[in-house]
């Protein structure tokens, strides 16, 4: 096993397909409206829950800090795109893509500040102080003329028309994929043992010379640029956003996604994502209980399941592909001397 | 010049003081052990030494170059490494793993490399797997290599504690009681990976041991340490024989 | 002389957060996790009392001691149910802290279900004549919280010097494995702090809504999130610590309502939480406790 080029360059061909494939599958249904603008829109959010829960993920299930005030980095990105399209006077097709550069680097600007001193305490203080913070920008963005206080910002405009209904997607989707690639990219490397380092015993990692405050604030600071870059998304998409969309009720709907995927599990969080995204959607006579429901998962998966429901594994189609293809092979072998 | 010395290095805990005044001398290739009865700030030499703890007064120099104040990770860096009483493993990464995070220090590949899977990445990643695996034949383990480490037998876990702190390149390594819950045999064979790390490695060795039968087969010198003062030094010969080592270890 | 009123407002509103703070600081002491649900139980303190005063119409010397008991007893349920598997199991910080989370936003939704999310008035409860000291007139709820909070916190001092309870606490706080070896029986115990911590959020409800009379599901965050200031600030796990964070902390938010600014306060309350983390994380009475490497 290891990095070894040969049979994970098959690996990484198997995925890259599969995600293509998938890529123009809803394409193509999206464009002929056989899938309509609601579902469309679903499947936007979906994505862009996906990039917010990856991204948590890395701190939470990585790096094992436990961060409150995920929403407020989405907050950051979602007015500082917003409010670049709005305000610069360049053709949308251009802007947005610039706009949603901007938000990340924004988010991971504030995820810098945050980070400094909120990553110099452990466990439950951290959590608390991220919680704060993350209420903090809330607050400012309730407050500032900027932001238009507590009223937001609307009339953000979105690629997708009802003529062209894809852009908006196509977006989400490519961006989404890129956040899972580099997840796993970022992982499975140097850097990615480092952090895991930190997460197993912060002790021993030092004493082994990883620079631990440098990895830690690089991972919340990447974190950050991400879900920046998801807000940036988010709000061209609902093209109306206000702070109370970026609460701490939002921080522990993603946290839950994380929790319930399995903390550590890039996979796991981006099927709990789309579950956690879909599932809503269509109980939407039930909203009202559902915060009541998600603290009950919550609780349950702490209680029987604390790395939640994938724990740190990674679900691999080719290497699930590459175990059936051995298992046959072997039958086909076995036949072929006569059985036994 | 030595490659490590402490003078008069001291460490109060709050009235509680830990370590007074203690001198000590490493040089190259020397392998050196620290003995006494429990609670005698044996441990808290080393952390002291790795930077874990802060001294309230005296110098520790590396190669002539003072490491006070210098972080954990400064410190293993400039040529400190070491292992722990009670095992710290990396528990859920892999035996290979929990070697390369040792390698981490000496690889080059950045984030960006990382992340879009440059050419860098996959050379040294390939380099790094070679070499962490030759560090485990140094112990016989290089079939556990894909195994958690939390799965190895106490025996093994031990032993990549010292392969681990070995990968980190150090000048000086720290051992805290490796012999520690060893039968015999591993023992033995203990003592022959000690010395053979010495001399294939190039390095000089610091150990904290309880078991005698080790100390005084595998150490050139011996500092002993008492309520953390330092009672004696010398060969093992010397320190065998020495009245205030007795009197410390069987009480008065 | 203004300033001296605006002290005694503060420590009378610093006496809730004391109470409050005291059932972090116990429960912290115990087994090192942050109750983030403890803020909720002032919530249900104040509910159980609107629902047994104003929805059954039934008598104050009814609604207090029922709501006391009902709040140890819910405290104790959910130690029982939500921790207790975790802190047998050694389970790790993040998970305590998760379930803690999902525990506080239950109650809450719980209770915006049951009784819908609108504040809901609260009637008088200790009617008093504005208390005269002198030329100085101190307004009867201050007066009340004050004396309440004191008689409360030398019940608890007696309680956890005196009694074999408190000290089967204070063992277990400092070495659980230890004191069960001496035949405690530290579940039994940690339930008990649970119920006491409770209770005496109870008691802060009942003062808090006689001081400010509303309720609304929402009103454990705030509450909650001061008095925990108040903890860290005092010294969280010290029992004093709580009692003189609460009062200081009181004393500090008037003040700043009077000379600085209305709006500002909770952004102030907020900051020293951040500064006390920063710079002296255990707090004023603190101790610092290294990890042994």
């Amino acid at each position: 096993m290891g990095y070894l080029k040969k049979k994970t360059g098959v690996y990484y061909l198997i995925n890259a397909v599969l995600v293509f494939l998938l890529f123009f599958v809803l394409l193509n249904l999206i464009n002929n409206r056989i899938i309509n603008r609601t579902s469309t829109q679903i499947l936007t959010l979906i994505c862009i829950n996906i990039i917010l829960a990856v991204s948590l993920n890395l701190v939470t299930g990585v790096l094992g800090q436990l961060v409150l005030g995920h929403a407020g980095f989405m907050l950051v990105g979602a007015y500082t795109s917003a409010l670049f399209t709005m305000n610069i006077g360049l053709d949308l097709k251009i802007a947005f893509p610039i706009s949603l550069v901007l938000a990340g680097l924004m988010a991971a600007v504030f995820g810098v500040i945050i980070g400094i001193p909120a990553l110099r305490l452990k466990g439950d203080y951290l959590a608390i102080i991220t919680l704060g913070f993350g209420e903090i920008i809330r607050v400012i963005a309730n407050n500032l003329k900027i932001t238009n206080g507590a009223m937001g910002l609307s009339g953000i405009k979105s690629l997708s028309t009802t003529k062209n209904p894809s852009p908006m997607f196509i977006y989400a989707y490519a961006l989404a994929a890129l956040t899972v690639f580099l997840m796993f990219t970022f992982g499975r490397s140097r850097h990615g043992r480092a952090v895991i380092a930190i997460r197993e015993d912060e002790i021993a990692a030092e004493s082994m010379g990883i620079n631990t405050t440098y990895y830690k604030l690089f991972t919340f600071v990447l974190a950050a640029f991400f879900a920046g870059v998801a807000g940036g998304v988010f709000a061209h998409q609902i093209g109306v956003i206000d702070p109370s969309k970026f609460d701490f009720n939002r921080s522990v709907e993603i946290l839950i996604m994380v929790v319930l995927g399995g903390m550590g599990s890039i996979t796991g969080s981006v099927i709990s994502a789309t579950v956690l995204t879909w599932l809503p959607e269509q109980l939407r006579e039930f909203s009202k209980y559902r915060l009541l429901v998600y603290s009950i998962i919550l609780i349950l998966v702490m209680l029987f399941k604390p790395s939640g429901l994938l724990g740190r594994y990674e679900i691999s189609i080719p290497k699930f592909l590459d175990k059936l293809f051995a298992r046959i092979t072997k039958k086909t072998a076995k036949t072929k001397t006569g059985g036994a | 010049m030595h490659l490590l010395l402490t003078k008069d290095l001291s460490i109060e805990f709050g009235g509680l003081q830990a370590l007074k005044d203690l001198h000590i001398e490493i040089n190259n290739r020397e392998i050196v052990g620290l003995i006494g009865p429990n609670g005698a700030g044996k441990t808290t030499v080393f952390n002291l030494l790795t930077g874990v703890y802060l001294p309230t007064s005296g110098a520790m120099r590396l190669e002539g170059n003072s490491i006070i104040g210098k972080k954990p990770f400064e410190i293993n860096r400039s040529g400190i490494a070491r292992t722990f009483q009670n095992i710290r493993l990396f528990k859920n990464m892999t035996v290979a793993d929990n070697i390369k995070v040792s390698m981490h220090q000496n690889m080059k590949y950045n984030t960006f490399s990382a992340m879009f899977r440059l050419p860098s990445y996959w050379k040294e990643e390939k380099k790094v797997d070679i070499k962490a695996r030759e560090f485990l034949e140094i112990f016989g383990m290089e079939d556990k290599a894909d195994q958690l480490a939390c799965n190895l037998p106490y025996g093994q876990q031990r032993k990549l504690e010292i392969l681990r702190a070995l990968a980190t390149k150090p000048k000086i390594l720290l051992l805290d009681e490796p012999a520690a819950g060893m039968n015999p045999t591993e023992t033995q064979e203990l003592m022959e990976v000690i010395r053979r790390i010495r001399d294939q490695f190039n390095i000089a060795i610091l150990l904290i041991e309880h078991d005698m039968s080790l100390v005084m087969n595998i150490c050139e010198r011996l500092y002993v340490l008492d309520y953390g003062h330092l009672i004696a030094q010398g060969t093992p010969e010397e320190i065998r024989t020495n009245p205030q080592v007795i009197s410390a270890y069987l009480g008065s | 002389m203004d300033f001296f009123n605006h002290i005694i407002n503060g420590l009378g509103l610093g006496s809730i957060y004391a109470l409050v703070a005291l059932g972090y600081t116990m429960v912290y002491g115990i087994v090192k996790l942050i109750n983030f649900a403890h803020g909720d139980i002032i919530m249900v303190g104040g509910y159980m009392v609107y629902l047994i005063m104003v929805k059954w119409g039934l008598p104050i010397w009814l609604a207090v001691p029922a709501s006391i008991v009902i709040c140890a007893f819910t405290g104790m349920l959910v130690e029982r149910v939500a921790y207790r598997r975790l802190l047998v199991h050694n389970a790790a910080r993040i998970s305590l802290l998760i379930t803690a989370m999902g525990v506080s936003i239950f109650l809450q939704n719980a209770f915006m279900l049951i009784f819908g999310t609108d504040p809901k008035s609260m009637p008088p409860l200790f009617q008093a004549e504005p208390f005269k000291l002198g030329s100085f007139e101190l307004a009867s709820t201050t007066v009340i919280n004050i004396v309440v909070s004191v008689i409360m916190m030398i019940g608890l001092n007696l309680l956890v010097n005196k009694t074999k309870i408190g000290k089967a606490m204070i063992a277990t706080s400092e070495d659980s494995s230890a004191a069960k070896l001496m035949g405690i029986n530290t579940n039994r115990v940690i339930s008990f702090t649970f119920a006491i911590g409770s209770a005496l959020a109870a008691v802060a409800a009942l003062l808090y809504c006689n001081t400010y009379p509303q309720i609304k599901p929402s009103m454990g965050n705030l509450l909650g999130l001061k008095a925990f200031v108040a903890a860290v600030f005092g010294g969280i796990g010290s029992i004093p610590g709580a009692m003189l964070g609460g009062y200081l902390l009181g004393v500090i938010e008037s003040l700043t309502k009077a000379y600085v600014s209305t709006t500002l306060t909770d952004a102030v309350v907020f900051g020293i939480l951040i500064i006390i983390l920063l710079v002296k994380p255990a707090g004023i009475l603190g101790k610092n406790r290294k990890e042994k490497v």
